[in-house]
């Protein structure tokens, strides 16, 4: 599926996860993981990859398999550097909470696999891959 | 998004439904900017109908938390925050920042 990249297509995207891992059989929890870590990507797609709305579109597809699900986006846009991100600061008092690296830490903690590549031809491939527990 | 806001005598309600996520965190921001700018502090958010929060919405109300604890006028209380979104908030350790309760007329009386 694809779906243009602006901020009003996270609901879709997000629908069109969850449509097919309810169809997988995965659970509520797994399901809410699963949106929560597909919606923090692609807002990152959004703001920083392509530098704003509409400048490119999302294809994102999905693969069930006997244990696991995994969801595949690609886009165009900037690289990412996975590694750059920092770590967020957590655990500390309330004034001094940032949110920078909050949402790259979310998605490596609700999925069980991340993986980035860039292509040859400039497309940046972003693998998540969630198993039933 | 559609956010209800109702005043109190001691504090402000805010209550909104669906998905607040990056597309729509501007519109509770919005809610809570202002009554914090109007000078009111304690806020009860009623999350009863909310059922996703990206980390975007947290930071909405990271920052009106900030905001109304500052010189400690008030607080942001949480109601009702489904299970989903209470697990997640919690695993980045953010649950700790509020206060939450399972119904709004206890978070009204709270303050």
């Amino acid at each position: 599926m694809v779906f243009p990249g602006r901020l009003t297509s996270l609901p879709q995207i997000c629908e069109f996860i969850a449509e097919t891992a309810e169809r997988a059989n995965f659970g509520n929890k797994a399901v809410y993981q699963m949106q929560l870590a597909v919606d923090e990507a692609c807002t990152n797609i959004i703001e920083h990859g392509y530098g704003g709305e509409d400048k490119g579109d999302i294809d994102c597809s999905v693969i069930i398999g006997q244990q696991d699900i995994t969801i595949i986006l690609r886009v165009r846009g900037k690289s990412f550097k996975m590694e750059k991100v920092p770590q967020p600061k957590l655990n500390v008092p309330l004034e001094e909470l940032q949110p920078r690296g909050v949402g790259v830490f979310l998605m490596q903690q609700m999925m069980d696999e991340i993986r980035y590549e860039r292509t040859s031809d400039s497309e940046n491939v972003l693998t998540m891959v969630k198993r039933k527990s | 998004m559609e956010v209800t806001t109702s005043q109190y005598k001691r504090c402000d309600l805010i209550k909104t439904s669906g998905r607040v996520d990056s597309s729509t965190a501007p519109d509770l921001e919005e809610a809570f900017s202002s009554i914090i700018d109007s000078g009111r502090h304690k806020v009860v958010f009623d999350m009863t109908d909310v059922n996703f929060m990206s980390s975007k919405a947290w930071w909405v109300l990271i920052d009106a938390q900030k905001k109304c604890k500052r010189y400690n006028r008030g607080e942001v209380i949480l109601v009702k925050v489904q299970e989903n979104i209470r697990d997640s908030l919690d695993l980045v350790g953010m649950g700790s920042y509020f206060q939450m309760f399972d119904d709004v007329t206890a978070a009204v009386g709270s303050f």
